[in-house]
Order: C-alpha cells, then structure tokens, then sequence
C-alpha cells in the first residue's frame, strides 16, 4: 500500500478498534495511538518529499497513485501530494492530537466522540491527496456530516439549531460544487474525447470559455462557503458558538481551510479564464468579508462568537489572496491556511479550557485570569498577539505576502481593495487587545480563584499549536518552500 | 413449444410452484405445526430468491408476448432479494399477529402472487401481458393492506388503494386502447414502428403514464401513499415502496427508452416538469410528518422524483443509472421500514417524538436508521451517495444542469428531514425512551445483509459494471 493511502486507512483502522472499547480511558488512548502514527507518517511524508524533489524529481504530483473505480464514469481514485497538500497534512495531524489532548476528560460517549472525530479526519485527509474530482468530492462530503454529530451531540448551547445550519449551509454549497463538476465534467468530452474527472488530465483539457463563465461561480460560492465567504459564512460563527472545544478547532483549523485549498487546487487551476472574469466581483465580496468580520468581532462579548468572526476574517483574507493571482499574494493564502490554523485552533483550545472552568464565556465576566491561570493567559497573549500579526508569530509573514501581493497589482481598483483588507489588521488589533486587557489584566474576580491551574494534557495541546506557530514566524522559508513550487505550478494557467 | 422455451420462464414457473407448495403446505399441515408454514414459506422463498441469480437464456415467447433478457433477469434476482429481506424482517410479526388467525399460508401466497405479477409486467412484450401483471400485482396488495384487519386504519388503506388502484388502472387501459386504436398492435416493437397520429398516441402515452405513477407515485398521483404506508402493515407498506415501485420504474423506463422514443422531445418536457413537482411536493410534505411511515411515504415520493432525472437522458447511461438507484434504494428503504417496523412491533410506536434517546437503549437500531437515512439522503461513503450521483450524471450528460441544480437543491431539502429522526435517536435525551429491543434472528441476518450492502455496493463499484455489461436494452 502506498503511502498516502495509509493516511486513510490507519484513521478508518482507528475507528474500527474504537468500536470495540466503551471507556474513555482506553477510547483517548487508541485514538491518540492512532493519530500519532499519522504524525509519524506525515513528518516521513514531508521527510520522503524533501528527498524526492531533492533528487531532482521536479513533477507537479509526487507520489501519485491512479486507481480506476467507477470506470464508466472514468471517475479514478488517484491521488498525489504536492508541497502544499503536505504541510496541509501535517496541520490536520497536529490539530487533531492537540483535539484529543483538549477532550481527554470527555465524559459523555467518549467512544462516539472520538469516532466522530476521525471520521471527520480521514475526510480531510483524503481530500487533501485527492488529484480526481469524483474522489475529492466522496470525501468532502465525508468530512462535513460527522460535523452534525459532533456539534448536535456534544455542543453547548442552541446545539441542534446551529449543527443543522451547519449541515445545511455546508450541503447546500457542496450541491452548487457538485452541479459545477458535472460541468467540468461533461465539457471535458466535448471534443470527442471521453469525459473526465482526473485532475491532471482536465488541466491539459481547455474548457469552454461560455461554460467556465458559469460554472466557475458556482463552484467558487461553493467552496467559499466553507471558507467562510461573505454573505455565506453564517453557519460558521453559530457552528463555532455551539461546537465543543475539539471540534471547533478541528472546524476552523482545518475543515474551513477546505475551501481555499479546493479554489487553489481544483477551480482556479481548472478554470482560468472564468477566474479571471469573476475575479474583481468575488474581491468585492472577499473585501467585505474581511473588514466585516473585523467589524463584527469587536461588537461581541462571547469568546468564542468574537474568535468565529475573527475566523472569518482571516479566512477572508485567504480568498482574497487568491483572487489577487499573483504568487506572492498565493504563498501569502497558503500560508495563511496554515498559520490559521494554529492559531485558531490554539484559541479555541484557550477558550475551552477557560470555559470548562468558569462556565461563562462573556468577557465582561471574568477579569484578571492572568493571575488566576497564568499558563492560559500567556497562552492567551501568545495567540491573540499572533492573530493580530506580531512579527516572530505566524500571522505576520502569511499576511505580509497577502498584502505585498495585492499591492503588486499595477490596477487601482485593485490596490484600493488591499488598502481596504489592510485596514481589517488595525481592527483586529483593537479586539484582540482590548479582549486581552478585559480579560486576562485587571482586577481579579473573586469568584474564580480558586479554578484549578492548567493540567498536563491542556499543556500538551497548547505546546504543540504554539511550537508550531512560533515555527511558521520564525522560519517561514523553510515552509515557502513547500508552498512555493506548488503555487508555481498551479498559478501557470492564470498568469501569461 | 417445447422445455427448453419454457424454461426461459424459470424465474415465474419456480415462483408459482413455490406458491402452489405454500397453498398445499396450509392444507396438509396440522393445526397445531402451523408455526412451521412460516419458516417453509422463508425457505421455499430462499430458493427461488437462490435460483434467480443463476444464468438465464434469452428470448421471447408467446410470439412475443414474454420477452426475457439479461436486465429484465437481473432486477427480478433484485426484486427477490428485495422480497427476501422484508419477508426476513417480517417473521416475528407474521407470528405475533397472523399466526394466531391462522392467516400464515396467505400472507406469502399474496406476497408471492404479487410479485410473481410484477415478474410478468417486467418480462412484458406487449400491453396484454403488461396489464396482467400490474393487475396481478396489486390485487394481492389490495389485500394485504388491509392485512392488520383489528386496525381501522388498515382497512382504510386498503379501500383507499383499491379505489384509487383501479381508477388509474382503468385510465391506463383508456390509454392502452388509443395507442391500440391508432397503431393496431398491442406488441411494443409493432407499436414503436406503426406511430402515425402524434396527438393521439401522446394522450395514450400520458395516461399509460399516469397509470404507472401511479404505482411509482409520482406527483400528482401521490395522494394515496401517505394514507396507505401509515395505514398497511408497515410489511406492505415496505413491499409497496421499494419492490412495487422499483418495478414500475423498470416498465416505465422501458416503454420510454425502447417503445415510445418517437416522442423523446415532448416526454422530456413532461419529465422534467414532473421531476421537478415531485421532488419538491415529496420534500416540502416530508418535512412535517410526525408519523414515521408517513414521512417515509413522502420521502419515497422525492426519491421518485429523483430517479425522473435519469429517465430524461435516454440513453445506457441512463438505464445503469436508474438500475443502480433502484438496487441501492431498496436496500435503503427496507433497512429504514425495518427499523420503524421493528419499533412499531415492539415497543408500539410510529412517532417521531419517542424516537427521542433511541441511541441510549438502542445503539445498534438507532445506528442501522441513521446509516439507512444517509443513504436514502446520499452522503458518502453510504451507497445512496454513488446511487444518486450517477442519477444526476444522466441528467448533466443530456445539459440538463439546471435540472440537476434543482435536484441538488432538493438533496439538501431532504437531508434536513432525513436528519431528524437521526436527531431524535442521537441528539435528544428522553425521560422514558424507548426500552431495549431485542431483534429476532431473523431480522439480524436481513439488518446485517442490508448493512454490509449498503457499506459495499457504493464503494465497491463491480455491481454498477455487472449491470453496465446488460444495460443496452435498445
């Protein structure tokens, strides 16, 4: 079997022994057993990649593996990484231990709990090495249904309202998705050739320009949903709201981050033209999604309602990275997905822990928390001074790219859309900041002293995300790398 | 006329001895064996669904009248499976309930006839033969909805489909009679050929074709199957679903593919306008059902309406496609009728509402709904999710998008309901759930056969090829 199939299989396996086990003692640690040998296979992944290209093996896909499946349909199981679907990998394998180390004392159906949880993952993770459109669509969808579960049962709050938004929002964009891949599809096989899903293969296939003008949309919409496209991100803050800690970092972390992988990946590369006809519109949109979810974070006194819009911003600001189209604004994107992913993750990790202690999540509640939980405040600081773009922290670089590329553009219009993103970062500035000094400084409430201190399981979780995010601001070369080649290739048909 | 013709018969001649062994089998057994009719009955069904699965020849008989070939045989092994799992799922009612008013031998002898009438109507080369199989179909049906006679409901289920039943019958015979009356043949190959006054035989067409949604339930002929599902033993209302239904989809795709392609362009204007009504009707009245028949009643209108999809692309990828859907949808609904069944025997509730904290007292049941309900809505890796795939695939590859845009719309309407009882079992916690139902052996064989197919079909994808080889019917 090779080695990117393993990346499925190791997960499915996990859930098959999960079945077994009722306790949650035995439950976490199967499931963390599982997932640390996907954390072993993907740094041998990024391992085995650096000494492909090394070697000089310069193909677009390494590893790619061509299966037929549905062969009437020449819908193929083919998959391959390149530089980017590895560091995208590695993010959902941390994400999901630094998930199971926060839910290590779920007390309620642990074993269904963690199911849910992999399941989810083993969507992710095949749609990330998936290089055919049918493939990648089969585990899409895998992704987004255990979703319901995780939310509906587990969740907090008008749970079973947001997890069926959630659901819905999500379904309702994979059904525009899906009538746009038949469009790929079917137009595919105009010129007497057979149709087909295969990504590579449709790459070399020109599509009709009347057909990508409309499809293009539809398909853009839908994977902007699930990357939190302005007006179609509503599902996101609720699902966020009401999702138990795990899921929302493994939501905002990774599954939001489908959406702007899936743009990068399948429809810009597969339909330039109708990219670059849609693209000052879907800016407008993008723009907006930015600044408003900035706008939006500084109204809300929940935590986790003021990290979800936070989400939104920041995710905003990956599509509007790639709608630029230029490879300085598209290493920024990919970046961006990356180091959003820690942070994100990091925060509501944060906010979970806080949470299980004092049971309010309003900020005008709790104040002085620094004194109170040391560990979580600085944790705290960390994240939020990350969010805001900090240099040494993550956030700095990816939007230092984004907006480096923006401004590359020679066209007004254009530049004065980046002057408009750019402003979000003085925004998220101010909530960021003003969350912290609320929260974490002040006078300590008195009611809440005697929470206990951080454990070593939530030490674990919150070590892992800020190594990682430290690593991606400190390093950043050594992470472009990766993206670099990837963007390259996958930016060719846009740029002449 | 000699054996070897016959024998082309196979599948009807093993089902009406094992019919003729059933009524044999009600005299001479003692009254106090009578227990031992229901597992003669499983049996003697076990051989002919064993026997349908081995190779056929192919040809016709009766100058025509009886055709069989590699597809017609292929849905009928499906039918039998189909039958095989409701009659395992049933056992345990037939005992508690018929057994005691010694009704044993007449349940399968009805069940059987009926689906011996759906073989005829696949099997069909011309309308004689096709009436007499509907008929012979329903009749049975009519009985066995109002099989639960000590529940008024029950009978009104079965008054309500006779009426209604013979109404579109009689219209589908008004039909049959213009199209006679115009070509001069009854023989579906004469027909095809021998068109001549468009406007004519495009009304006989409509009314053969309302006579059959009827039997598919097609909006607006669907006012029937709510009130009947809720009413017939959920047994029947299983049967009427999935085997009945399955088999009036493989007729009307037949006379639409292979006899009336003469009127490909105006039929498709019609589909498409139906497709659209019945998915939507199905939904939008799925949504409010409390009554967990009902609401599988609506939902199998909207699946109806789905499958309209692929009847519009005329072409082998269409008839794969629907094979494929009628196969995995099947599966589905038996293994959603058989939950709601085994609850409503058991713990004598159809409700939603004490659905609540199923998960609780019964993880496997509630787990066998939800995989049941994915499928039905077509979320992966369940095989619903390829089933429907390949539906729209028809439709997209005709340039139907907008089509195929709506249905997905609908998908996403459906998955709202299919949702809810799967947020009853899972999501809410109740007071006094229902208690722990113990299943009998016989439906864990038919829950464990239907699960393993619906994990396998869709992501193992032979079966979709094996049906592609025989799909050119044309």
């Amino acid at each position: 079997m090779d080695i990117l199939t393993l990346f499925i299989v190791v997960p499915v396996l996990t859930v098959i022994v999960l079945l077994f086990v009722n306790k949650l003692e035995k439950a976490r640690l199967i499931a963390l057993a599982g997932m640390i040998i996907q954390l072993i296979m993907s740094i041998n992944l990024i391992n085995e990649y650096m000494k492909a290209r090394a070697a000089g093996d310069h193909a677009i896909m390494l590893f790619e593996r061509n299966v037929p499946w549905y062969s009437d349909f020449n819908a193929n199981y083919h998959i391959g990484v390149d530089g980017v679907s590895v560091l995208m990998i590695l993010l959902t394998t941390l994400i999901v231990i630094a998930g199971i180390f926060v839910s290590w004392k779920i007390d309620y159906m642990p074993k269904e709990f963690f199911i849910s949880l992999i399941v989810l993952a083993s969507g992710v993770y095949g749609f990330f090495i998936s290089l055919d459109l049918f493939t990648m669509f089969v585990f899409y969808e895998i992704a987004v249904i255990p979703m319901y579960l995780l939310i509906g049962i587990w969740g907090s709050g008008p749970r079973e309202y947001a997890a069926m938004k959630l659901t819905l929002m999500l379904m309702g964009a994979s059904a525009l998705l899906l009538v746009s891949l038949f469009g790929i599809y079917y137009y595919s096989g105009t010129n007497g050739m057979e149709p087909t899903f295969d990504l590579m293969e449709l790459a070399n296939r020109k599509m009709d320009f009347a057909a990508q003008k409309i499809f293009y949309p539809l398909a853009f919409i839908g994977f902007g949903t699930i990357g939190a496209l302005f007006p179609f991100h509503t599902w996101s803050p609720d699902g966020h709201a009401s999702a138990p800690t795990a899921v929302s970092m493994l939501h905002a972390g990774v599954l939001m981050k489908l959406g702007g992988y899936g743009i990068f990946r399948f429809i810009m590369f597969l339909m330039p033209e109708g990219a670059l006809f849609w693209q000052d519109f879907f800016l407008i949109l993008a723009v907006t999604g930015v600044t408003y979810g900035a706008m939006a974070a500084i109204q809300q006194t929940d935590l986790k309602y003021i990290n979800a819009y936070s989400s939104v911003s920041h995710l905003g600001l990956v599509l509007f990275a790639l709608l630029m189209i230029n490879k300085t604004a598209w290493n920024g994107a990919m970046l961006q997905s990356l180091s959003h992913g820690f942070i994100t993750a990091l925060f509501f990790a944060l906010i979970g822990m806080i949470y299980g202690r004092t049971h309010v999540r309003d900020i005008t509640k709790m104040t002085g928390m620094m004194r109170i939980v040391p560990f979580l405040g600085v944790a705290y600081v960390i994240a939020a001074l990350a969010n805001l773009g900090l240099p040494g922290f993550s956030g700095f670089v990816a939007e230092m790219n984004i907006f480096m590329g923006g401004f590359l553009n020679n066209d007004l219009y254009k530049q004065a859309m980046t002057v408009f993103a750019v402003s979000s970062i003085v925004v998220t500035a101010v909530y960021m900041l003003r969350l912290v000094g609320r929260m974490l400084y002040g006078p300590v409430t008195t009611v809440y002293t005697n929470l206990p201190k951080a454990f070593w399981y939530e030490k674990v979780a919150i070590g892992i995300l800020v190594l990682f995010i430290t690593l991606i601001g400190t390093l950043p070369f050594w992470w472009l790398q990766f993206i670099q080649e990837s963007v390259d290739n996958f930016i060719k048909p846009l740029v002449h | 006329m000699d054996m070897q013709n016959l024998l082309l018969m196979r599948d009807e001649i093993v089902l009406t001895a094992i019919l003729l062994l059933m009524l044999v089998a009600e005299i001479i057994i003692p009254q106090k064996h009578k227990k031992s009719l229901v597992h003669f009955g499983l049996i003697l069904f076990l051989i002919y669904t064993i026997q349908s699965f081995f190779p056929q020849n192919t040809g016709e008989l009766f100058g025509g009248s009886y055709k069989t070939y590699a597809l017609a045989h292929f849905f009928k092994a499906v039918l039998a499976v189909g039958v095989m799992t409701i009659l395992l799922q049933s056992v345990e009612w037939i005992e508690q309930k018929l057994l005691p008013y010694d009704f044993t031998a007449e349940f399968f002898i009805l069940i059987f006839s009926s689906l011996l009438g759906l073989n005829f109507m696949i099997s069909a080369g011309d309308f004689l033969m096709f009436y007499l199989g509907l008929e012979l179909s329903t009749m049975p049906i009519i009985a066995l909805s109002a099989f639960d006679f000590y529940n008024h409901r029950s009978v009104e289920a079965g008054i309500k489909y006779v009426m209604l039943a013979s109404v579109s019958s009689a219209i589908l015979l008004f039909g049959v009679s213009l199209i006679y009356a115009t070509t001069g043949s009854i023989y579906f190959e004469a027909i095809s050929g021998a068109m001549h006054l468009p406007l004519l035989e495009i009304i006989g067409l409509i009314m053969i074709f309302i006579g059959i949604g009827f039997k598919i339930s097609l909006v607006p002929f669907h006012f029937w199957a709510a009130d009947v599902y809720e009413g017939a033993p959920t047994v029947i209302s299983n049967y009427l679903s999935v085997i009945s239904k399955g088999a009036a989809v493989y007729v009307l795709m037949t006379l639409l593919f292979v006899t009336f392609t003469a009127f490909q362009k105006e039929w498709d204007y019609i589909m498409y306008g139906i497709a659209i009504l019945t998915m939507f009707i199905g939904n939008l009245f799925a949504l409010r059902q409390k009554n967990m028949k009902r609401f599988l009643a609506f939902s199998s209108v909207a699946q109806a309406g789905f499958i309209l999809l692929a009847l519009l692309s005329h072409d082998e990828l269409g008839v794969k496609a629907i094979i494929f859907f009628l196969l995995i949808y099947i599966f589905s609904n038996v293994a959603a009728f058989g939950v709601v069944h085994l609850i409503s025997l058991k713990a004598g509730t159809e409700n939603m509402d004490d659905y609540n904290g199923l998960y609780q007292t019964n993880p496997r049941l509630s787990l066998i709904l939800m995989i049941a309900l994915f499928s039905l809505a077509g979320i992966p890796p369940v095989a619903g999710f390829f089933a429907k795939f390949f539906l729209y695939s028809a439709a997209a590859s005709k340039g139907y998008y907008l089509l195929v845009f709506i249905a997905v719309v609908n998908v996403t309407i459906s998955l709202y309901y299919y949702l809810l009882p799967v947020r009853a079992a899972f999501l809410r916690k109740s007071e006094n759930p229902i208690p722990s139902i113990k299943s009998d052996f016989y439906s864990k064989i038919s829950f464990i056969f239907i699960m393993v197919g619906l994990l396998v079909l869709g992501l193992y994808s032979g079966v979709l090829e094996y049906i592609s080889q025989m799909s050119n019917i044309f």
